[in-house]
């Protein structure tokens, strides 16, 4: 009888206590997709804290393209991989980042979105953000190669939603490969900024 | 039997749970609609005296809407990670600024927001980016997203307070405002205030 009703219990727990909430802004109106509820971590980073930081050069939506060595010896960078354009929590994060460039220049940091969709996809994703003041790149093509380095590509070919803080010696500070399905706490980037040099 | 009365003691437990935590256990379908009583929202009694004293409120602990010292209370539900709702903020700004400026409608017509799944953090960002003088309130785990119909944001919520403290939804829309004097006569009307002299 216990063991039976073991199944039934944790269906009813699962119903209960586990949901997906996410906000999403009118400016993108119907044409989010919504994914529901997905598995909240699906890769594992080789990375650990310590670790210099694998370079990459990538095409970002204004056309130039954007190595992560050039910011050695002169900024901090944090690394913000979001899964795909078009989908609910990401539409509701780099918008938030774009608001608080303040607290990059404080830290004397930079802040680089990556996804692992085409250009013309992202950059008409992120077209009603309004002007993004931080680098917007694309790991398209090889597909996910970036986050493959960075151990954060899941098994469907999209990556992550990870934050990378990296120092100006190109050693990585932070690492949070987050729930897919949440939001990172913007106070985690604070927290972790304020930790660095400027 | 026993597995029927194992599975109601399982919700009574689940409910229970709740209870305690005052959180609820389902979003709603819909939101708050017109005509309709709000549902409850409870929130902390701000500490900053200044808006304590806005909302007309005593002591510590929480409140619900009703407990706000007007007639009409406008709930601006927004998110810091929603362009939408920067590009309004100034044009909330000015409503509030249009209502503490008018001798006949100061005092009856206050204005909260709240933020969706937003942190403390990310609403004091909000409020100082933006200069707003009402009170804003973090909703960090979407808890009175969920009971407002998980709405996109910015969503405007006017309730009608009545003496016996009952409430009524007078308004309830999603996305800008209209022009603020007709948004402040559209109030007036369904709230059945009463312009100055009149």
């Amino acid at each position: 009888m216990a063991k039976k009703s073991i199944p039934i219990l944790a269906s009813l727990f699962l119903f209960l206590f586990i949901s997906v909430a996410y906000g999403v802004s009118e400016i993108y109106k119907d044409y989010i997709y919504q994914p529901g509820a997905l598995k909240p971590i699906d890769s594992k980073t080789k990375l650990k804290i310590g670790d210099r930081a694998p370079d990459f050069t990538l095409p970002s939506i204004s056309g130039e393209k954007v190595s992560l060595s050039q910011y050695r010896w002169k900024k901090n960078v944090v690394i913000s991989f979001v899964p795909a354009a078009w989908t609910p929590v990401c539409s509701d994060q780099w918008p938030g980042y774009n608001l608080v460039k303040d607290i990059f220049d404080e830290h004397d940091a930079i802040l680089l979105g990556i996804t692992v969709d085409n250009i013309p996809t992202l950059y008409a994703w992120t077209r009603p953000m309004g002007n993004i003041w931080f680098p917007v790149l694309s790991d398209f093509w090889p597909h996910g190669k970036v986050a493959q380095e960075y151990g954060v590509l899941r098994s469907n070919g999209v990556s992550e939603r990870a934050l990378f803080v990296i120092d100006k010696k190109g050693i990585i500070r932070y690492i949070d490969v987050h729930d897919i399905n949440k939001r990172p706490p913007l106070e985690d980037i604070v927290r972790e900024l304020g930790r660095l040099k400027k | 039997m026993k597995k029927l009365f194992l599975l109601f003691i399982v919700f009574i437990v689940s409910f229970a749970f709740f209870s305690v935590l005052d959180l609820p256990v389902y979003a709603a379908k819909e939101p708050p609609a017109e005509g309709g009583p709000l549902p409850v929202i409870k929130l902390p009694i701000p500490k900053n005296p200044e808006e304590k004293n806005y909302l007309g409120l005593k002591g510590e602990g929480s409140f619900t809407i009703p407990q706000i010292k007007a007639k009409v209370v406008i709930i601006e539900i927004f998110s810091m990670y929603c362009p939408y709702c920067q590009n309004e903020a100034p044009r909330v700004n000015e409503l509030y600024n249009a209502i503490e400026n008018s001798p006949d409608l100061k005092g009856k017509i206050k204005i909260i927001g709240i933020g969706a799944g937003n942190t403390p953090m990310e609403v004091d960002i909000f409020r100082k980016k933006f200069q707003i003088a009402f009170p804003l309130f973090p909703d960090v785990d979407y808890s009175i997203h969920k009971v407002c119909g998980e709405v996109r944001t910015p969503y405007f919520i006017g309730v009608k307070i009545n003496e016996d403290g009952s409430d009524e939804v007078i308004y309830s829309r999603l996305g800008a405002l209209q022009e603020i004097n007709q948004f402040l006569e559209l109030i007036r009307n369904r709230s059945g205030l009463k312009k100055e002299g009149s």
